[in-house]
């Protein structure tokens, strides 16, 4: 896995390299700038691990002020950054550059304030996903976007990638739930936009900023949307014959008027897989499984999962069982949320991020089976059903070349076939490397300028996380027509 | 008046933008035109209407997307989505009655244009949180689409939640993508009457820190409730505080029930329920309450515990009337009639507390004198000058209409 081209880093950079890091020691202190080999190997890659490269150096500052200074040192000199967060990136978002330095958030993680009267807390963005909900989980309260890397994801990259997770069918993803950031811009200075109350004035700015891939500016401050937590949440598993039927029992669900909070897919190599793993109790003599999660109390509870089995009942599932505990309930999502680690331990794969319409559900997982059967290869399907975003996860032998080559190719097939059928490359990786030079196939030359337009307008010299999002060949003729 | 073209596609749109361009002749871009009070007034030689691009281009119930082209009349969008047992989430303000246009004529894309949310927001989102998707043409002529069809979708910069709220000043969209919900089964009203501005706020903060799911939470002060059209809440000749539960009608019941235990303290808790409960919310969704009158209007966004904070403040240099929607947060706000409309005193308190104000409704005169759009911090206005500059270079969709320079 390494078809994909990256620039050659720049020697003039390169060069200045003990300069550079001198400069950076100065200015952030020795404690916040890593620049020896071992250090910086920690931040080679992210988990798209298939692609390295050695960062210049790394700072970790532990102010907005100090995020600042780096970047209008680098701003001043030319130097390209790269924002990380965890790095748990999985379309190499936050691959550094040889040329590059990585500005990291990782220090900045405290909870600045919490208000609970108007939902809101105040938070710097290197605190973990998980960490805002731990912060608030006590008085009954949570951050809604729940990416499956959430104990290790932080803020500043689900920003980045507008993150979403199993449960935004009901409470939407990154994008709905921010009210306010700090950032600040590649030239040093630092914005406000937004606050604790809803709609910012004037054009709609974190609406660009998040799901901007760290392009854009590094957002170290964000008041986000905490909500309510449901009194009770119970999921259900039912079990099918096959695909059509599954994605047939899904679309009666949604039009029936009830949106559960999550309805969660898994076919049947990833049912054997996340079974062995978990014992979460999945049955293993179907083709698909439905993980169909609703909430209120408990009788409320009680009267949605009845619903839910009376309208299954014509797709004939073949399993039907309701979580009968919490402690079965967690057994159910463990098995689910572990099912990338779980198949990461029985092979190495190459995890993909479309989003389809749902009624193309049947046809797009004949389509990939015979396009992984076309290079050899198996894969195990995960979706969030409700929101049609499909993960195929392609199986491949990491000690044969060729096989992780076929991977890389076979899954540019599957995001063609997402985009083709109606979907889109991603629906909450993001493009980073892995999709740049796809992106030809969604958008239109006209439809990558006018983006590309307001890359330009925040970071004018295209410092900011470079060679990412848009395809090389469309970055360097907008640079010479500029 | 000037003359009104009517597009009927995107490519004689495109033509009549590029001809603008190349001349550097300023264009109002309007839908219906039933907002067209609000903001600063134009003088363009051209008005071009979005309203000759109408119709629903997919709708798929089952995957709660809709698409549209953007003159279709948000009342037939919203026609469909009843039919079908569905309705837009974020329950979209009509503001025509209240600058004295005739009520139900908005459109679509206008809709996600201004970003103009009802009383769902607090609990649902805005319009910009529904947008997946538009079809548009910038002030180049360019005709270029952001998003797509899927409620899922990261790929590129989002480009159309970046056109939503911008009035027009960045691009014409002319098709909208958006997500759509269930109308719910059962609708109640849980009021409390005669509550000061500080304890609604109190009430309705700790109602939506409940698991309740209330969509709802607004408060009428008693000169505004007087001007209600629902007798069984304007009768009483009280301040009303009404939240709104839906759900399954047995859903309904219980939560109501937790709902009227857990607000007891404050006083009577009645319920309300069918028709009057519909009622109340639809003429809300009307603004009902600020109907008729020609005194300057303001909507001021601002945190639900500082809102009566904002009020009370302002009330020190004027006489106001206030109505407050999203849980306090959300302020529309009638002041006297003055050279400024009280806005120096109005964003100074703002600065204080935090949000924004935008003037509503003010004469012409008014409205060109002062910032109807909230004055910006310096570094946003750079970004706002900046991407003004990339999707219009020269300057020619509405120029003016949010900002004087702009």
């Amino acid at each position: 896995m390494s078809s994909i081209p990256l620039p050659e880093p720049s020697p003039d950079v390169l060069a200045r390299r003990a300069t550079i890091i001198a400069d950076l020691t100065a200015l952030a202190g020795a404690d916040a700038v890593i620049s020896d080999e071992d250090g910086r190997r920690a931040f080679e890659t992210d988990a798209l691990t298939a692609y390295r490269r050695m960062p210049l150096a790394v700072v970790l500052p532990r102010t907005t002020e100090g995020v600042s200074a780096v970047l209008r040192y680098c701003h001043a000199n030319a130097v390209k950054v790269v924002a990380r967060g965890a790095g748990t990136s999985l379309c190499g978002g936050a691959l550094p550059a040889e040329d590059a330095v990585v500005v990291g958030v990782s220090k900045m993680s405290r909870v600045l304030a919490v208000d609970y009267a108007n939902r809101a807390a105040t938070v710097e963005t290197g605190i973990t996903n998980l960490a805002i909900s731990a912060a608030v989980g006590p008085d009954g309260f949570f951050y809604a976007p729940d990416p499956s890397s959430q104990l290790a994801c932080t803020l500043a990259g689900n920003l980045g990638m507008n993150s979403g997770g199993a449960h935004c069918l009901k409470y939407g993803v990154t994008t709905n739930n921010i009210l306010g950031v700090k950032m600040v811009m590649m030239d040093g200075e630092i914005v406000e936009i937004g606050g604790a109350h809803l709609d910012s004035p004037g054009y709609d700015l974190l609406g660009l900023i998040v799901g901007s891939e760290g392009q854009l500016g590094i957002v170290t401050e964000a008041t986000v949307r905490i909500l309510r937590a449901a009194e009770h949440a119970r999921p259900m598993l039912l079990g099918f014959e096959s695909s059509e039927a599954a994605g047939a029992c899904v679309s009666a669900i949604i039009g029936s008027g009830i949106i559960p909070v999550a309805i969660e897919y898994m076919d049947k190599p990833a049912i054997e897989v996340c079974e062995a793993f978990a014992k979460a109790g999945y049955p293993r003599d179907v083709e698909a499984l439905l993980i169909v999660e609703v909430e209120g109390s408990e009788s409320e509870i009680d009267d949605l999962l009845g619903r839910l089995v009376e309208m299954a009942k014509p797709f004939k599932p073949k399993t039907v069982k309701v979580s009968g505990s919490p402690a079965e309930s967690a057994r159910i999502w463990k098995g689910r949320k572990s099912a990338f680690g779980a198949i990461g331990r029985i092979s190495e794969y190459y995890c993909m991020d479309g989003t389809i319409p749902l009624k193309q559900l049947p046809s797009v997982l004949t389509r990939i089976a015979e396009i992984c059967g076309g290079h050899g290869l198996k894969v195990a399907n995960i979706f969030h059903a409700g929101d049609g975003n499909l993960h195929p996860l392609i199986l491949y032998d990491a000690n044969d070349p060729s096989e992780s080559d076929k991977a890389e190719l076979a899954g540019a097939e599957i995001l063609k076939l997402c985009v083709e059928v109606g979907g889109c490359l991603t629906g909450e990786h993001g493009v980073g490397i892995e999709k740049r030079d796809l992106m030809r196939h969604q958008f239109s030359d006209t439809d990558l300028l006018v983006q590309m337009r307001i890359k330009s307008v925040f970071d004018p010299d295209w410092l900011l996380n470079p060679a990412k999002v848009f395809p090389l060949a469309a970055q360097a003729a907008f640079g010479e027509a500029a | 008046m000037p003359a009104t073209v009517r597009p009927a596609a995107e490519w004689e749109l495109s033509s009549l933008i590029v001809d603008a361009a190349e001349r550097g002749k300023p264009v109002e871009v309007i839908g219906a035109g039933s907002k067209r009070g609000i903001g600063r007034a134009m003088q363009a030689a051209l008005i071009i209407s979005t309203s000759g691009m109408r119709g629903i281009t997919l709708y798929e119930p089952t995957e709660l997307v809709m698409s549209a082209l953007a003159g279709t009349p948000a009342a037939d969008v919203e026609a469909e989505l009843a039919a079908r047992g569905q309705m837009l989430p974020f329950e979209p303000v009509d503001v025509g009655p209240a600058l004295g246009a005739p009520s139900g004529r908005g459109s679509i894309g206008a809709v996600f244009a201004t970003n103009l949310s009802g009383a769902r927001r607090v609990a649902a989102g805005a319009a910009r949180d529904h947008l997946l998707g538009v079809r548009a043409i910038n002030g180049r002529g360019e005709t270029f689409k952001s998003g797509g069809r899927v409620l899922k979708n990261v790929t590129g910069y989002d480009v159309a939640r970046g056109l939503a709220g911008s009035w027009g000043t960045l691009g014409i969209m002319t098709e909208v993508t958006f997500k759509v919900v269930p109308r719910p089964e059962r609708t109640a009203t849980l009021a409390l009457l005669g509550l000061t501005d500080e304890l609604a706020a109190e009430v309705m903060c700790e109602a939506l820190g409940t698991p309740f799911e209330v969509s709802g939470a607004v408060h009428l002060p008693r000169g505004m409730a007087g001007r209600l059209a629902t007798p069984a809440l304007r009768d009483a000749g009280q301040a009303v505080t009404a939240l709104r539960v839906e759900n399954l009608e047995s859903f309904v019941s219980y939560r109501c029930g937790k709902l009227r235990e857990r607000l007891a303290p404050y006083g009577e808790v009645q319920r309300f329920d069918g028709d009057v409960s519909l009622a109340f919310w639809g003429e809300l969704r009307q603004l009902s309450v600020l109907q008729g009158g020609t005194k300057p209007l303001w909507r001021i966004s601002t945190t639900p515990t500082a809102g009566p904070k904002v009020v009370s403040a302002v009330g020190r240099y004027m006489a106001v009337e206030a109505f407050y929607d999203w849980s306090g947060g959300l302020i529309w706000l009638e002041v006297p009639d003055s050279a400024d409309a009280g806005a120096t005193d109005i964003r100074r308190v703002i600065a204080q507390h935090g949000g924004h104000a935008t003037l509503v409704r003010a004469d012409i005169g008014v409205r060109a004198a002062v910032d109807v759009f909230q004055p910006l911090d310096p570094g946003v206005e750079r970004l706002t000058r900046g991407l003004k500059a990339a999707f219009d270079p020269a300057g020619i969709l509405n120029p003016g209409r949010m900002y004087a320079s702009l």
